[in-house]
């Protein structure tokens, strides 16, 4: 017993090292995990708040871009309203609004990136939306140029998303012009390149072959922009990987959009019904 | 008491100077400096153990409540708090009597450099190596480290002569 005593006090400094550097472990593999709670997040209130405060100064310095990417996004959407009402333009004009008829499937919330980085291997972007707002965890993260990321964590007023360049991060994709679908990660190499895995050798690529979300998952809606090919690799490797380059430049980002999808959980419920 | 405020102080601007501009600076992309350990170094010795070990834990924490990183910062910082003693042993040749005068002010700078580099480094390269999370891209960790501490390096000595300057 004497002896454990002088051992405590002999240590004792190594010992509340040893401690201390536990904890930071625990917090770090906590930090890798996708489906556990988070302890340590920039979605808390305190450091929300004063990410919401600083992003108030910087935005003045990105007003120009911001305007300019409304702008296209405006057009964007006044040519397909266009093209729908001159589909609309038929003798049939009959409005119905049948709830049982008309689905909804997802609802859009709009939100700004508070907190941005792209330098590490595993990112996390803080936006202003919380609970409050409706944001939840597994909600897809969208601009008009493409996607984003994953909400992750999510409190009151702050949520932190998990952005695509996260070396943890998973997307299901697709290319545009054919079906067939791939997984989408990150190398964590370049910011302006992602990696599309797992694609059918029978998938006819070309360069410059633009890809898409292929909507086979809960979180992201079919056809959301992901970027252009740009590298293909050699088809003998086993997982057959390709550079893709993101429309998106993920160093400046400002307002997003949080899609969520109204039918997550009868969706997830025929899942768990098919393991049973 | 009046001292602890002091320190207290410091820790909290040298992490808000890190979060908010210091982490926003990225150099060619991806290089930041880390200046918040400068409280690593200046920490006096005299002082309680215990409470500095937790002091830079606490100040590791709060950087990484920043940057969404888990617990790196917390780790990496913890250690070279701890390693400190042994550093300072070794390169200024102290031993535990010579604690309570010790000031780093008045030790020669070519032993101050070797002090500060070492420590920088060894916290720059466990802080990428938790980082990365794993041994891919490991030729890019080192650039990393090396590039980042080169940063880091000259950013304190420049800030470490100004002050000093103005103090006199």
């Amino acid at each position: 017993m004497q002896q454990i005593f002088f051992f405590v006090q002999k240590y004792k400094y190594f010992l509340f090292f040893l401690l201390l550097e536990f904890f930071a472990i625990f917090l770090i593999i906590n930090n890798h995990s996708f489906h556990k709670s988070k302890f340590i997040s920039s979605a808390n209130g305190i450091t929300g708040k004063l990410y919401q405060k600083s992003s108030q100064f910087s935005d003045y310095f990105h007003l120009k871009d911001q305007n300019k990417e409304l702008n296209d996004e405006n057009i964007k959407l006044k040519n397909q309203l266009e093209l729908l009402m001159s589909k609309n333009d038929t003798v049939f004009n009959q409005t119905i609004i049948d709830t049982l008829q008309f689905h909804q499937k997802y609802t859009y919330i709009n939100a700004k990136i508070i907190k941005n980085e792209y330098h590490k291997s595993f990112n996390f972007l803080t936006v202003n939306r919380g609970k409050k707002q409706g944001v939840l965890k597994e909600m897809a993260v969208v601009n008009s140029k493409g996607i984003i990321g994953i909400t992750d964590v999510s409190n009151k007023d702050y949520s932190r998303v998990q952005s695509i360049l996260n070396k943890n991060s998973k997307i299901n994709a697709r290319l545009k012009n054919s079906f067939h679908f791939g997984t989408l990660i990150w190398n964590g190499k370049d910011y302006n390149t992602v990696q599309l895995i797992d694609i059918p050798k029978e998938a006819n690529i070309t360069q410059g072959d633009t890809i898409i979300t292929g909507g086979k998952s809960t979180i992201f809606p079919e056809g959301v922009l992901i970027g252009t090919v740009i590298k293909q690799s050699n088809k003998s490797t086993f997982n057959n990987s390709i550079d893709i380059k993101l429309f998106n430049d993920m160093s400046n980002i400002g307002y997003v959009y949080v899609i969520k999808n109204l039918d997550k959980i009868e969706i997830k419920s025929l899942d768990d019904s098919n393991n049973e | 008491m009046n001292k602890r405020f002091y320190y207290i102080i410091t820790g909290i601007i040298l992490v808000l100077l890190q979060v908010f501009i210091l982490n926003n600076i990225l150099l060619f992309g991806y290089v930041n400096p880390y200046i918040y350990i400068a409280f690593i170094f200046f920490f006096p010795l005299k002082r309680d153990r215990f409470l500095f070990l937790f002091f830079s834990f606490l100040m590791g924490l709060f950087v990484d409540f920043f940057s969404d990183s888990g617990g790196i910062h917390a780790f990496a910082t913890l250690f070279i708090a701890f390693t400190r003693l042994f550093f300072i042993k070794t390169i200024f040749k102290k031993s535990d009597g010579d604690f309570p005068f010790f000031n780093l002010k008045e030790e020669p700078f070519g032993k101050f450099f070797n002090y500060v580099v070492i420590l920088t480094i060894t916290h720059h390269f466990i802080l990428f190596l938790l980082e990365n999370f794993s041994f891919q891209n490991f030729s890019n960790l080192l650039l990393n480290t090396l590039y980042s501490s080169v940063f880091t390096l000259l950013l304190f000595f420049a800030g470490n002569h100004i002050f000093s300057k103005n103090l006199s």
